[in-house]
């Protein structure tokens, strides 16, 4: 009976991936107890978001792809009207409208669409998988390109980059011609001015801050030079847990989110940054290995995509906190602080172990 | 379509797609590797440079500031000291709104409109980042008032502040001086001196008197504590800590008692008062009446007060004894009575037979003497007592000009004394090079005749008046003015005495100087000018008395006191020492439109002698029964 159960539970689950999450997310709880300077209140509050996140990610794997597929245009369609719902109605937060009141809690729904879009693009790739042409490339493109414009004018230029990535990741793993990327590359290189003068100003200014932070340094400059003092101060082996200073005399901005991770180069040093990025590496190779060998091509570029997303998250977090990308709203994947974060994340390594362990299925 | 070819495009797609998710997946090694780059130059390159910066950023230099220095008088009562008391200060450029912040403060705290005023007047005058006070002497309601409500006020905060404070306040104001907030002049001045250091947390600076003249005795060293701070500037705790040197106090030959008795002689008059020791130049009271609260400018002076005190029509901010310039008058002539012996023009027996005046040869003009009709047979022993004006018109058109300069000069006119505080100026000794310069005109025979008798062109201030005088009660021996007498080293408590220097020993024949300080000692005896402020005395005083025209009067018009506004009036004078034959004390008195030096001012110099030489204080004011009988 017990094994059964035990069963019941691991069965669709990935178990190389999971321990690989579960100690990544470990390691970010010890981070957050010192982040949020020995808050234990907070520890408890991410680790609840964990045990959230783990279940829908549980619920989401056990469902078969095929399933999963059904899901598809309907989340899309969903998040969507969601999107438009917040241009019109949302909540203004920091400036930005992101945020849409349903009831007694409020959702942000270009987290929904970080799921939504690969799902949508390869759900589409697969009906389509007989038959590819450029055309629907182009039809890809637009179903993109439309919640993407959406969430850049909330504005909320990170995301809507990533999201924009994870379109792409899927666009790319279903075989778009490298004349076209090359072409796209082009012109996305001639529009740049323009999309520079659509920028708002304080988005014009991180991207300024970045080429030269003491410019501005106790304004735009101030997050990024704080947070490369951190992790330099850190230098090879750290100051040791709970004992940054930058970190714990306030001088660190958000540093229980976005900037957590300078919190823990500064107490781990450049062997603790090794560690972490080792295990995002092992996250990612796992992930597209998964992809590799799944037998649909809705799979293939479902797994593939959120993988290289979720590589991609980790990637930009790091690079703005060390001072070589601008400074965008981006989390550290799996150790900032944030329950829907950490909700989407799982939810997508549900479908990416679901994709995984409902191959033998079938094939039979 | 077979399954066969299906399979094989099926083959065919999962290997282009494995290409593709190896391009993908190296292109995410390549970024990780990139960023492991960064890592290691940040971490390991650039960390010993970020851990300085980390350093920084943690620890912070906190001054603590030194307790400045005492400032005592001769037998240690307290002319200025400090005490702590708390302030509520604001940092403008913390506040959103000041105005309303203050509206908001005043609903707690009182905060008077002449808080106001001030604080607006210490806003335009200083930094936007500068804590500064709007309210002092908080008392422990409205501080437990305030903590209450303490988070309501972002950028206000209460402070532990020592406070400069004169007990004596007007009594010698313009000696001690005082201290106010450090403003751009001063802080450009600490920068070229390299002093700017030692003021770091500083908020104020001597600005007048001996507050201004000793501050690098008084300020002392600052302190330092090296504290590890947050973002937001506050302490977390202590690293190490340097205390603070206090400053070091100053002991002066001023004895306050003797102030006190020398302002209460005067009593409603304006003037200037300095009393020296002729043997050490220490100077004993140092008056300028009338003098002002002090202890108004510590923190700001508010506008009302700075207004009262600026047009105020007694002027109670100049400095008279060294910033006020009078003609010296007749106390002028013991002076001039040197010169002619010196320098053989006059021997004590030659005389002349006063007509009253005095006419260039060969000119109608005449320079009247004060008494009409004139003294009759005048020699040099009587011209000072009775004080003959025909006398020293004769004798200085003999010296002629350049010798009365050259001669006089020694005596310190026309030059600053070189006393220990600041402003001093230099009065007038009128030459034929000055007169060139100044008016672009010769000298004329006419210009040296009013100038022996301290008129025309001469000009003295109260402080070169005393150094003068106390240059004959030292028989020649010219000593440098000296306030402070002693400095004690706050640390080791050692005393250093501040050393007498002479400035120059006048080589003036012992007869001579007999001779005049012998007349001196007749003007304060029966038939002299000053007989009656000497009255009863049981010591011997010596004196001269002298009147400075306030407006000139035109040939052949009388000058009657009664008919003269009070402001008009002449200007009192009165040099003396005294005990005559041993001086222990050297004086100058000027009352501003006085009238007679021998009845107003002679009779504060007298309560002055009195008290210093017996201890005595005066029964009531002294000037107050001033009478016409004598003259000058």
């Amino acid at each position: 009976m017990i094994r059964r159960f035990g069963l019941f539970l691991i069965r669709y689950l990935d178990g190389f991936l999971l321990t690989v999450l579960c100690a990544t997310m470990l390691l970010g709880l010890f981070v957050l107890y010192s982040a949020s300077a020995q808050n234990f209140d907070r520890v408890i509050n991410q680790f609840i978001s964990i045990v959230v996140a783990l279940a829908i990610m549980w619920a989401v794997a056990n469902l078969p792809p095929q399933h999963l597929m059904r899901f598809a245009w309907p989340a899309y369609v969903a998040g969507l009207l969601l999107l438009v719902s917040v241009a019109l109605f949302g909540e203004v937060s920091h400036g930005a409208r992101r945020w849409l009141h349903i009831g007694v809690t409020r959702i942000q729904p270009s987290e929904l669409m970080k799921v939504a879009v690969p799902l949508m693009l390869a759900w589409y790739f697969e009906k389509r998988e007989r038959s590819m042409k450029l055309s629907d490339f182009a039809v890809a493109a637009v179903l993109l390109l439309v919640p993407v414009a959406l969430i850049a004018k909330q504005p909320d230029l990170g995301t809507a980059l990533l999201i924009a990535a994870s379109g792409f990741y899927v666009l790319f793993l279903a075989g778009i011609g490298w004349k076209v990327i090359t072409a796209l590359t082009a012109v996305a290189a001639a529009l740049a001015p323009v999309a520079w003068s659509l920028l708002h100003d304080y988005q014009q200014q991180r991207i300024l801050t970045l080429l030269d932070p003491s410019q501005d340094p106790l304004g735009a400059g101030y997050h990024t030079i704080q947070s490369t003092i951190a992790l330099g101060s850190g230098g090879l082996i750290g100051k040791g847990w709970l004992q940054g200073t930058q970190a714990h005399l306030d001088f660190l901005p958000e540093r229980h989110t976005d900037f957590i991770f300078a919190v823990y180069g500064e107490e781990f040093g450049l062997f603790g940054i090794l560690v972490l990025l080792l295990l995002y590496l092992l996250i990612v190779a796992r992930g597209l290995y998964i992809a590799a060998n799944a037998p649909s091509l809705f799979g293939r570029l479902v797994a593939g995509s959120i993988t290289l997303t979720f590589g991609t998250y980790a990637f930009v977090n790091m690079g703005m906190v060390s001072g070589i990308l601008p400074v965008v709203g981006v989390p550290l994947p799996l150790i900032s602080f944030g329950g829907t974060s950490m909700v989407t994340l799982l939810l997508g390594f549900g479908v990416v172990m679901s994709v995984a362990t409902h191959r033998r299925l079938v094939k039979q | 379509m077979t399954r066969g070819t299906e399979l094989r495009n099926h083959q065919r797609e999962l290997y282009y797609f494995r290409v593709r998710l190896t391009v993908a997946g190296s292109l995410a090694l390549f970024l990780f590797l990139l960023l492991l780059s960064r890592f290691v130059y940040v971490q390991i390159v650039q960390h010993d440079h970020y851990m300085t910066l980390a350093e920084q950023n943690r620890i912070s230099i906190v001054p603590i500031l030194p307790n400045r220095g005492l400032i005592l008088d001769r037998n240690g009562a307290v002319l200025a000291h400090n005490y702590t008391a708390f302030t509520l200060e604001m940092t403008p450029s913390k506040l959103d709104n000041l105005e309303q912040t203050i509206n908001d403060l005043a609903a707690l705290i009182e905060i008077t409109p002449k808080d106001r005023k001030r604080f607006k007047k210490l806003l335009e005058e200083s930094h936007n980042f500068e804590s500064l006070p709007i309210r002092t002497r908080l008392n422990d309601v409205e501080i437990a008032r305030f903590a209450a409500n303490r988070y309501r006020f972002p950028g206000v905060e209460i402070k532990a502040r020592l406070f400069r404070h004169y007990p004596l306040g007007q009594i010698a104001s313009h000696m001690v001086g005082y201290i106010g907030r450090i403003n751009d002049a001063d802080l450009d001045r600490l920068e070229a001196s390299g002093d700017l250091a030692n003021y770091r947390g500083s908020d104020h600076i001597g600005k007048a008197g001996l507050e201004q003249s000793y501050e690098k005795e008084l300020h002392g060293t600052t302190g330092f504590e090296q504290v590890e701070t947050d973002a937001g500037g506050r302490a977390v705790r202590t690293l190490s800590r340097t205390p603070p040197t206090s400053g070091n106090n100053l002991t002066l030959h001023a004895d306050l008692k003797l102030q006190q008795v020398a302002e209460q002689a005067f009593g409603n008059f304006r003037g200037a008062l300095v009393a020296i020791e002729p043997k050490t130049g220490g100077v004993l009271a140092y008056l300028s009446k009338p003098g002002f609260d002090t202890n108004l400018f510590v923190d700001g002076i508010d506008p009302q007060n700075w207004d009262l005190l600026n047009n105020s029509p007694d002027k109670p901010m100049v400095n008279r004894a060294m910033h006020g310039q009078y003609p010296p008058g007749s106390t002028f002539k013991p002076f001039m009575a040197l010169a002619g012996l010196e320098l053989n023009k006059r021997t004590p027996s030659y005389g002349i037979n006063d007509p009253g005046f005095y006419s260039l040869p060969g000119s109608s003009h005449r320079y009247r003497d004060w008494k009409a009709g004139g003294h009759g047979f005048v020699d040099l022993h009587k011209s000072l007592v009775i004080s003959c004006d025909t006398y020293y018109y004769g004798l200085a058109v003999d010296l002629g000009i350049d010798n009365i300069f050259n001669f006089i000069s020694h005596f310190g006119f026309g030059k600053k004394t070189g006393i220990d505080i600041e402003g001093e100026r230099t009065g007038l000794l009128p030459s034929v090079e000055w007169k060139l310069k100044r008016f672009k005109q010769k000298w004329y025979v006419g210009d040296t005749v009013s100038v022996g008798i301290g008129q025309g062109y001469n000009l003295a201030t109260p402080l070169q008046l005393a150094v003068a005088t106390a240059t004959i009660a030292n028989s020649g021996t010219q000593m440098r003015p000296l306030l402070v007498r002693q400095i004690e080293n706050s640390k080791t408590n050692v005393i250093t005495p501040r050393p007498a220097e002479t400035i120059s020993i006048l080589p003036i024949k012992p007869e001579n100087m007999v001779l005049v300080r012998n007349a001196l000692v007749d003007v304060t005896r029966p038939g002299g000018t000053a007989a009656r402020a000497s009255a009863g005395a049981p010591y011997a005083m010596a004196g001269k008395t002298g009147t400075a025209q306030v407006v000139g009067m035109k040939q052949g018009e009388k000058y009657v006191e009664s008919r003269v506004a009070e402001r008009h009036r002449d200007h009192a004078l009165f040099i003396a020492y005294a005990p005559a034959d041993d001086p222990k004390i050297a004086i100058a008195v000027l009352v501003e439109n006085g009238g007679h030096g021998g009845s107003t001012a002679a009779p504060i110099a007298r309560a002055v002698f009195d008290y210093y030489l017996l201890g005595k204080l005066p029964v009531r004011p002294v000037t107050d029964a001033a009478d016409e009988s004598e003259h000058d």
